[in-house]
């Protein structure tokens, strides 16, 4: 009995320290943007400086919609056309399709720094340039293939004669598609677009290559601050983008139960 | 309701014929069972049927019309799937109403529609549940009600009864065939259970290796199969193998079996005859009987009791026949014993030498 609690006792212990792990640093970031020293001097002492600050901060701001228009549109493209080729892929055989599938996996492994040089000669070569269309085509280019790997995955477990069955009862190619396909892929596709979302939003490297000084996202205005010099206010936006997306993270885990599905 | 024609229908894949030739007139109303054993072609018809596959060369028609380049969604046939394929997203209700919903038929047409099929599938009060929640005959159920809905042409069934357990399956045969009656299509149905072919169908197609070996009344199939095949195939058989004299054969060691059914064949051939093993009589006397039987001795190697019946294992010059007994509590003959076996010419079917037999 004794060593059951212990054990017990133990397992949770563990599951704290894990979560303190992920989390501290996160915690005592969120604390110090109300924290009146901007240099993490205690005592603590309460303010909302920051945050007003903030507010003033153009250069901030505009990077932040930047990198959350950059982020929304590379989500709906690269969801958009990443589904559609997954169920090409799922569907049809044709000549190449194996090399295909084998070429779409190397870009997740080569590392976006080669990726990143690569696109800013391409893009100057054909005229392109920098900016935040280069930046958009990037993060397109980079989520594609995280969507395709999530929804071909959650493909292998769709069973083809629902298909069948569904054109058997008179449906179109669209509605096999809209009405029993897609609700059953649905949980991967939403699960490609978080992949996206985040690819594109957390995205440094790639940004930072082909951003123009004045026009740039998040992480590379942040990483330009540091640089001059650190500021709370960089706490207090970065709070706000935990919150907001943590919140989104848990409500769509929420309406869709990943895997729980039968 | 149509019937259905198909004419010289021919498919490979690849270097595999899966269906060689092969015409069949599927009657308008009736209850037709393809039967064979797996890679025979019978799931590939029906697909070729249903649309969902394109023949190389033949026809199909269905209801008269010329289908064999219409796509399955145009067919207007009704499917049932051997693992039922029903959507794990939709009610049962949802499921039913399917077929109807993409044609774009009204609201309440569809609501009236749905609860019809279901109570004829006597399923009417289940219709919001999800098909998890159903057990194998209810979705069974479930998936007749969403392809009969529709008013199809015709109804293919594709093993549908291979995932039930056996008392559940008796119980279906005779549904299905109620519903079937009751709504009278045309209806074919995929089977390797020469059972289940025998008691549902009104006839019977039996395939192997894409071609077709045999077709016609279940009685029919089983009491003159033209080949050795479908004797064995459909039923148990002996098989007694000589030279044709012309009325029967003559086996190895000379003795003469007399058939009253089957092939006309010229004397003198290689040639079989095939006898059922309940039409064979079991006895140790070998005197008064009936002259013109049919008559074998051998020993019995082994006798297997089954309650209404009993196997014996009859061992003759190296072959091993097979006879069923009805327990009337009178025979009892032992295994080793000498025996006489007895059977009329009646129940005797001459078969040519085949090509089908490996």
């Amino acid at each position: 009995m004794a060593t059951t609690r212990i054990l017990e006792w133990c397992g949770r212990l563990y599951i704290w320290l894990l979560l303190a792990f992920l989390y501290l640093p996160i915690i005592i970031m969120a604390l110090m943007s109300f924290n009146v020293s901007p240099f993490y001097q205690l005592p603590f002492e309460w303010t909302t400086e920051w945050y007003a600050s903030l507010w003033l901060n153009d250069q901030l701001i505009s990077a932040t919609w930047n990198s959350i228009e950059i982020a929304i549109i590379t989500t709906v493209i690269s969801t958009v056309l990443g589904s559609a080729a997954s169920l090409a892929l799922y569907r049809h055989e044709f000549r190449g399709k194996k090399a295909l599938q084998a070429l779409l996996f190397p870009p997740i492994a080569i590392p976006w720094l080669i990726t990143g040089t690569a696109m800013l000669i391409f893009f100057f070569g054909v005229g392109i340039g920098r900016g935040l269309f280069a930046i958009l085509l990037g993060h397109v280019a980079l989520a594609l293939p995280y969507v395709i790997v999530v929804v071909s995955a959650r493909l292998q477990t769709f069973a083809p004669e629902l298909e069948e069955a569904a054109r058997s009862l008179g449906a179109n190619q669209w509605q096999v598609t809209s009405r029993v396909t897609l609700p059953w892929i649905m949980p991967g596709v939403i699960a490609g677009g978080l992949f996206a979302f985040a690819v594109s939003f957390d995205q440094f490297v790639v940004s930072y290559f082909l951003s123009t000084p004045g026009q740039t996202t998040l992480p590379v205005e942040i990483y330009a601050a540091i640089r001059k010099g650190f500021t709370p206010e960089i706490n207090a936006v970065s709070t706000i983008i935990i919150v907001v997306s943590m919140a989104l993270m848990l409500l769509t885990a929420r309406s869709f139960k990943f895997g729980g599905e039968k | 309701m149509a019937g259905v024609q198909v004419a010289n229908l021919s498919r490979s894949f690849g270097a595999h014929k899966a269906l060689d030739d092969v015409s069949i007139d599927f009657a308008d109303g009736g209850f037709y069972a393809l039967l064979g054993p797996s890679g025979s072609g019978k799931t590939t018809l029906l697909r070729q049927i249903a649309g969902f596959d394109f023949p190389d060369s033949g026809r199909i028609a269905i209801g008269g019309e010329s289908v064999e380049r219409v796509p399955v969604e145009k067919r207007r046939i009704g499917m049932v799937f051997q693992n039922y394929a029903l959507f794990p997203n939709m009610s049962v209700a949802d499921n039913v109403a399917f077929g109807l919903s993409v044609r774009g038929e009204a609201k309440a047409t569809i609501a009236s529609e749905v609860q019809r099929a279901l109570d004829l599938v006597q399923l009417g009060k289940l219709g919001a549940r999800r098909p998890h929640q159903l057990s194998g005959g209810q979705r069974q159920r479930v998936a007749l009600a969403r392809a009969i809905v529709t008013k199809p042409r015709v109804l293919l069934l594709d093993e549908p009864l291979g995932a039930l357990d056996k008392a559940l399956r008796v119980d279906m045969q005779i549904e299905l065939k109620r519903i079937q009656r009751e709504i009278g299509i045309t209806t074919i149905f995929v089977t390797h259970d020469q059972e289940e072919a025998l008691t549902m169908s009104d006839r019977i197609g039996i395939l192997r290796d894409g071609r077709l070996v045999q077709e016609g009344p279940p009685e029919e199939i089983y009491d003159k199969p033209k080949s050795e095949f479908a004797a064995t195939f459909l039923g148990d058989a002996n098989i007694l193998r000589g030279e044709t004299t012309g009325t029967g054969i003559r086996l190895a060691d000379g003795t003469a079996i007399a058939a009253g059914a089957g092939a006309t064949l010229a004397a003198g051939a290689k040639a079989s005859c095939a006898v059922r093993p309940e039409r064979i009589r079991i006895g140790t006397d070998s005197g008064t009987s009936d002259p013109n039987a049919n008559m074998l001795r051998g020993q019995i190697s082994k006798r297997i009791f089954a309650g209404n019946n009993s196997t014996y294992f009859v061992d003759r010059d190296g072959q091993t026949i097979k006879v069923i007994v009805q327990n009337t509590g009178v025979e009892k003959l032992a295994e080793g014993q000498k025996v006489v076996l007895r059977w009329s010419p009646e129940s005797t079917v001459l078969i040519a030498a085949s090509q089908d037999m490996d």
